[in-house]
């Protein structure tokens, strides 16, 4: 209890500090230091705490926090992309040089961002969890418009419009929540998660589907499964790479994890094939408008952000379908894709700094040109297509099973369709940029920094490692988060 | 739970401030004047605000006329405060390209009301609650809902758009009130600053828009699209 309750301390003052330290000294080397000094502290803490997780759950200051199992998870992927997107960023916001002047602030707000990812993962009461989701909306927006040209500044007026609308569906499906425990509990008591799954059964299953369909949506935009997605992309492109992949490999897991919850009390409630064969289609077609787009892209990044549209989809079906192998697979994808899109978010901010574009038809000889890290990308980029021997393969195999297990035939005919087809398009593009003749003669090669290959190595490290062994322990940490989002205790 | 035992003369005064409230949201929805929308959106805080402090006296919940005073002195003064400045520093005072007339985003409107009564109904029927405040208020926090979101779609100016997520908030704050009074406080309270902050936010955000984007109408937002 009390390693738990001071790994949980430095997990949330590290960052805190950090973003405080930003706007105390005002320098850039100050600050990238500070930044990446809290992401350290805070791996290493979030590696124990998923393990001690599952001795759990421990909750903290009246109830108001907890670490149980699915959130340590969700933390533990949260801190690995911050690290490695605080070693990125070291190298790629150098490059920034218009921004020089402001970099302090960059990472008091990347610090900050992180900060309210974690938090949102730990909170153990459904309205305090709606809070945090929103402060991580308000920390980020300034962070997707911090290059200020007219496309940031576009893409996070965007990005808060349309998740802030999004977001109060969700508070509103929150307080119908409240008010159908209410009933059972009586007009004042606190809604945790475990209040609420407890007390689902005994719940209106009208009130509760309406409930859970607000909160989907809710959370969904901020996920960005399709049709709530549309911000997602714009916001994915304009920010700097290292932001992109916070958001994409944190952010968008924080939201998921909230979903999952409400998921688990529908269940409870009794509307648990309702609610799961709405969660299914929406993976469905965020597959769909994801497949759709990826083929036809000539935005790097924005192929990039289509590919986390993709891959909340597929997250989204496995925790759709259910059963032990749906949420397994779930879990791993979530670490897996984590992992992986932020190696390519990494490559594709590179190549842009080294290229001076963003479009894809511009970029030639990748590999002739960055031969180290263009394998790197190379190989990320089979990767995320779910190519073996890396970790994606197997976890998305896995989802595949438990669609199957599950009866879910149509969704895993159409998710096997449309994965083969993202396949090809994805990797129509990498052949372009790496096989097509140049048009240009122009062949000066700006040298990218060090800082800027390092985390890609990290990245891609434990994805081959994970796509050639799943390690036995972390299966049983997910059955047993399984059986606790089933409401059975293992 | 308070709306099922209410005495008629609470659950009238209820219904009078829920209706309204939601009467506020149809100005909103029928002017081009950015003034009115914001005059309208204080004068529905206000009635938020009241309405707070009549369920805490009928409900017995001291806390509630806390909250009143702060919805009243935050989304009442404060907000509109804050976006009247931005009004005046921007130099936009109405609509100028608008997807649908006022008179027929008015018609619009009113289909989203008899949408979200049937939704409030049938969700009252199922509780047992159908001759209750309790269809009122859902009723009520649906639709606000639904105007809001047509407000966002069928308007253009960043501050229209800031005050229709405004109006999204209001309906949730107004339905929570009548149906859930017990919800604790913190997190209401919490619930208020944070849209202080998000305000403050929007501020930041709209003076980008015009520097850099140089427009503050979303018709000017076309260069992301694909």
């Amino acid at each position: 209890m009390i390693m738990v309750g001071s790994l949980l301390l430095a997990l949330v003052i590290a960052p805190a500090a950090a973003a405080l330290g930003c706007l105390a000294f005002h320098k850039r080397s100050i600050a990238e230091k500070l930044n990446l000094a809290a992401s350290i502290i805070v791996v290493v803490a979030a590696i124990p705490l998923a393990v001690l997780s599952a001795s759990g759950p421990y909750r903290f200051w009246d109830d108001y926090i907890v670490v149980d199992m699915p959130g340590a998870w969700v933390t533990l992927c949260t801190a690995i992309v911050y690290l490695l997107a605080s070693i990125y960023a070291v190298g790629y916001m150098r490059l920034l040089k218009e921004e020089e002047e402001k970099l302090w602030s960059f990472y008091a707000l990347f610090a900050g961002f992180a900060l309210a990812v974690l938090v949102s993962t730990i909170m153990n009461n459904a309205g305090l969890y709606w809070i945090a989701i929103e402060l991580t909306t308000l920390v980020s927006t300034f962070l997707v418009g911090f290059e200020r040209a007219a496309e940031s500044v576009e893409a996070a007026w965007k990005y808060i419009i349309i998740v802030s609308a999004g977001i109060s569906l969700a508070l509103l499906g929150t307080v119908l929540f409240y008010w159908s425990g209410s009933f059972v509990l009586g007009p004042v008591y606190d809604m945790t998660w475990t209040t609420l799954q407890q007390t689902a059964p005994k719940m209106n299953p009208t009130l509760v589907s309406l409930a859970y369909l607000l909160v989907l949506i809710g959370y969904g935009t901020k996920v960005g499964l399709a049709p709530m997605h549309t911000w997602l992309p714009d916001a994915h492109s304009e920010s700097p790479a290292p932001v992109s992949a916070m958001l994409s490999g944190a952010l968008l897991n924080g939201a998921m994890l909230g979903i999952v919850r409400y998921l688990a009390v529908a269940d409870s409630a009794g509307v648990g094939p309702f609610a799961r064969n709405v969660l299914v289609a929406l993976g469905v077609l965020s597959l769909l408008v994801g497949a759709l787009f990826i083929v036809r892209q000539d935005g790097i990044k924005r192929l990039m952000a289509y590919s986390s549209v993709e891959h909340m989809g597929v997250i989204a079906l496995g925790f759709g379908f259910g059963g032990i192998f749906g949420v397994a697979g779930a879990l791993y994808h979530m670490l897996n894709h984590s992992l992986n899109k932020s190696l390519m978010f990494f490559g594709a901010g590179n190549v842009m700094r080294g290229f001076g574009t963003k479009e894809i038809s511009q970029i030639r000889n990748v590999w002739a040109r960055y031969p180290v890290q263009g394998s790197l990308w190379l190989a990320g980029a089979a990767a995320i297509t779910g190519a073996p021997p890396f970790g994606l393969f197997l976890s998305e195999l896995v989802i595949l099973r438990g669609g199957i297990e599950q009866n879910y035939g149509w969704a895993v005919a159409a998710m096997i369709v449309l994965l083969i087809v993202i396949f090809v398009g994805f990797l129509n593009h990498f052949r372009e940029m790496y096989f097509e003749p140049s048009l240009q003669t122009d062949s000066s090669t700006p040298a990218i920094s060090s800082w800027c290959v390092t985390p890609m190595w990290f990245a891609l490290a434990p994805l081959l490692l994970f796509g050639l062994w799943w390690p036995s322990g972390m299966w049983e940490h997910f059955s047993a988060i399984a059986y606790i989002l089933a409401g059975i205790s293992p | 739970m308070l709306v099922a035992h209410l005495d008629p003369l609470a659950s009238s005064i209820f219904s009078l401030m829920a209706i309204a409230s939601l009467l506020l949201a149809f100005v909103m929805l029928g002017s081009r004047w950015l003034n009115n929308y914001l005059y309208a959106f204080a004068a529905e805080s206000w009635v938020i605000a009241i309405l707070s402090a009549t369920v805490g006296f009928y409900g017995g919940y001291p806390e509630l006329y806390f909250i009143a005073i702060l919805t009243g002195v935050f989304r009442g003064l404060f907000l509109p405060y804050l976006l009247w400045r931005i009004i005046r520093r921007l130099n936009v005072s109405r609509e100028i390209h608008e997807f649908l007339q006022p008179s027929s985003a008015l018609v619009v409107g009113a289909f989203c009301v008899i949408f979200s009564l049937a939704v409030g109904y049938r969700v009252g029927q199922s509780l047992g609650l159908a001759a209750t405040v309790a269809v009122l208020a859902l009723t009520v926090m649906l639709s606000m809902k639904l105007i809001g979101f047509l407000m966002l779609a069928i308007r253009h100016e960043a501050i229209s758009q800031v005050l229709g997520l405004l109006v999204l908030e209001n309906g949730v704050f107004l339905g929570a009130q009548i149906l859930v009074p017990g919800m604790p406080v913190l997190i209401e309270i919490v619930i208020l600053f944070d849209l202080l902050i998000v305000v403050a936010c929007f501020g930041v955000l709209v003076q980008y828009l015009l520097v850099h984007a140089g427009t503050t109408s979303s018709l000017g937002l076309r260069r992301l699209v694909g």
